[in-house]
């Protein structure tokens, strides 16, 4: 009996540590600023507590943050497809080639360990007033001035779709690689085209890993306010650059807790409607 | 669509993928005063002014220790829980899953000011512990990941041949489960060091004024322009980040191989 008890408790002290700083770092603290989100910011120092709506009322009403935060979904949802665009193909390549698939998989995945910030920056060599391009047109003499790429809504989106393309192609491809073959050449042997049985037969199988693929996209190039700081504009601010604005620029903490939990309601959104119907299984196998 | 347009399609894409990087690596190589194109020929110099870049060397320091301490209570709090949630009937495993891979579904903004507003409250401000805690509690659901998966593989019956065999749990666990694990170990602790070494989007929320890692150092860099030196520091980076994990993996597989003759 006190065997079994000790038993039954044994995974509990195992998993305590790992819970209790879930708890404690992410989910007391998401309540707690749901909290901050009703206090206000006073000049003085020491937010005034109590449960006001005027954060609240500005994070929804403005119409600044309004067109921010639609300017935000368009740009993520954008960045979204161009990553299926590439990296469909792209995954289809490694998880259909007769070559060595996992040093296909090991270099595509290889800028996906090299720091963000650094992929981020690495543009500026590239589409920069001296960069690779505007150099080499020039040296061509196709134009004598160097062309403005930099510091655009289009910067940004490029910026994130390399940042984000190898969560796609890697989603896609575990879900490729689940597909029996046979399938495929039941269909072609049926008198389907190549074409027609990728179409009928592959692609809706790979669905459950466009659809992992493309919520990891979303989500992350959704909540970013690193590529817009280096690649975009003034005017190219993302929603959560608002929030750092708010945090970390003015101080305004009660603002910037309703306008991040606005941000993770509308993301999070997305997550339960993917959840709903796709379930996490299928992220989990993408991301391990 | 023909096999052959596809790989070109392929190579077209991994060509986007690695230019950039490629540009970077070169560009660090560049002995021309303002590190931009046209390249005049080789040097080092870049390098050399970054070694003696005080700001740039401190930086490396406190990322080194940051991830280094991450990897460590990240990995063990992974195991742990690892352990448990493979090794049990654990009642309600889906939430607990659920609740552990968390950190990675709440966007990154979001989960660094809530614990920026919390742990403040509590009287913990902007600080090096809190970096420290920011850091352990969004590599946790990677390493979870990775272990559980490698968990899954250890078969039941070699723990309970020790068991039977008189080995008490702890026993077993420091002299049977631990070292078949361990290659589950490294790659979790190699796994939270690199995402904890690259991290900027929390770190800026949450690192003391005057305190940089070297992606914050890199990011305050920028504000300037780029310069040649920032291209050298993305090459030390990208050897790091890339080179530390190969090296991890060819490690890894040779030990497996020798256990398996």
């Amino acid at each position: 009996m006190s065997i079994e008890r000790r038993e039954a408790r044994q995974p509990w002290i195992l998993l305590s540590p790992a819970l209790g700083a879930v708890a404690l770092l992410l989910f007391v603290p998401l309540l707690f600023i749901v909290v901050y989100s009703f206090w206000l910011r006073s000049a003085t120092g020491a937010d005034t507590t109590g449960f006001h709506l005027d954060n609240w009322i500005k994070a929804l009403s403005d119409p600044f943050y309004r067109y921010i935060l639609l300017n935000t979904l368009k740009i993520a949802a954008i960045t979204t497809v161009l990553c299926a665009l590439l990296g469909y193909p792209a995954a289809y390549f490694i998880a259909r080639s007769k070559g060595n698939k996992m040093i296909l998989l090991l270099l595509l995945m290889l800028p996906f360990w090299i720091s963000y910030i650094i992929r981020t920056m690495s543009w500026i060599n590239i589409l920069g007033a001296s960069g690779a391009v505007n150099t080499g047109l020039m040296a061509l003499g196709v134009i004598s001035e160097p062309l403005q790429m930099l510091y655009n809504e289009a910067a940004v989106i490029l910026g994130l779709v390399h940042f984000l393309l190898p969560f796609m192609v890697l989603n896609v491809y575990v879900s490729l690689e689940g597909i029996d073959t046979n399938l495929e050449d039941a269909a072609t042997s049926l008198g389907a085209t190549r074409w027609q049985s990728f179409l009928q037969v592959t692609l809706p199988l790979s669905l459950p890993g466009l659809a992992a693929g493309g919520l990891l996209c979303f989500v992350l190039g959704a909540g970013t306010y690193i590529t817009p700081l280096v690649l975009g504009g003034p005017r190219d601010a993302m929603f959560a650059n608002l929030v750092f604005e708010a945090i970390i620029t003015q101080l305004n903490w009660p603002l910037g807790s309703a306008l991040s939990l606005l941000l993770l309601m509308v993301l999070g959104v997305l997550v339960a409607i993917y959840n709903r119907y796709l379930g996490m299984a299928q992220l989990a196998k993408g991301l391990g | 669509m023909g096999w052959g347009l596809i790989r070109l399609y392929a190579i077209a894409v991994y060509a986007f993928m690695f230019l950039p990087v490629a540009v970077v690596v070169l560009l660090s190589f560049n002995a021309n005063q303002f590190g931009s194109f046209p390249m005049t020929g080789l040097s080092l110099r870049w390098f050399e002014a970054l070694w003696n870049n005080d700001a740039v060397m401190r930086a490396f320091r406190t990322s080194l220790v940051l991830g280094l301490m991450t990897a460590v209570i990240s990995t063990t709090l992974g195991v742990l829980a690892s352990l448990a949630l493979v090794r049990y009937d654990v009642p309600g495993k889906n939430l607990i899953t659920t609740a552990l891979i968390a950190p990675i579904l709440v966007p990154e903004v979001v989960l660094a000011v809530a614990l920026l507003l919390f742990l403040n409250w509590l009287g913990i401000g902007k600080s090096f512990a809190l970096l420290l805690a920011g850091h352990v509690i969004f590599t946790l659901p990677f390493v979870i990941l990775v272990v559980q998966a490698r968990l899954v593989s250890i078969r039941r019956d070699v723990e309970e041949a020790a068991l039977s065999l008189g080995a008490s749990p702890v026993q077993t666990f420091f002299s049977v489960t631990l070292p078949l694990l361990m290659p589950a170990v490294a790659a979790g602790a190699l796994f939270a060091f690199t995402i904890s070494f690259d991290d900027i989007t929390g770190t800026l929320f949450w690192k003391p004024g005057g305190v940089e890692t070297v992606p914050t150092q890199i990011f305050s860099m920028l504000r300037n322009s780029i310069s040649p030196e920032i291209n050298a520091l993305g090459t030390v980076m990208i050897l790091l980040t890339v080179g530390l994990p190969l090296l991890g993996a060819a490690i890894a597989r040779s030990l497996s191989t020798k256990r398996g003759r």
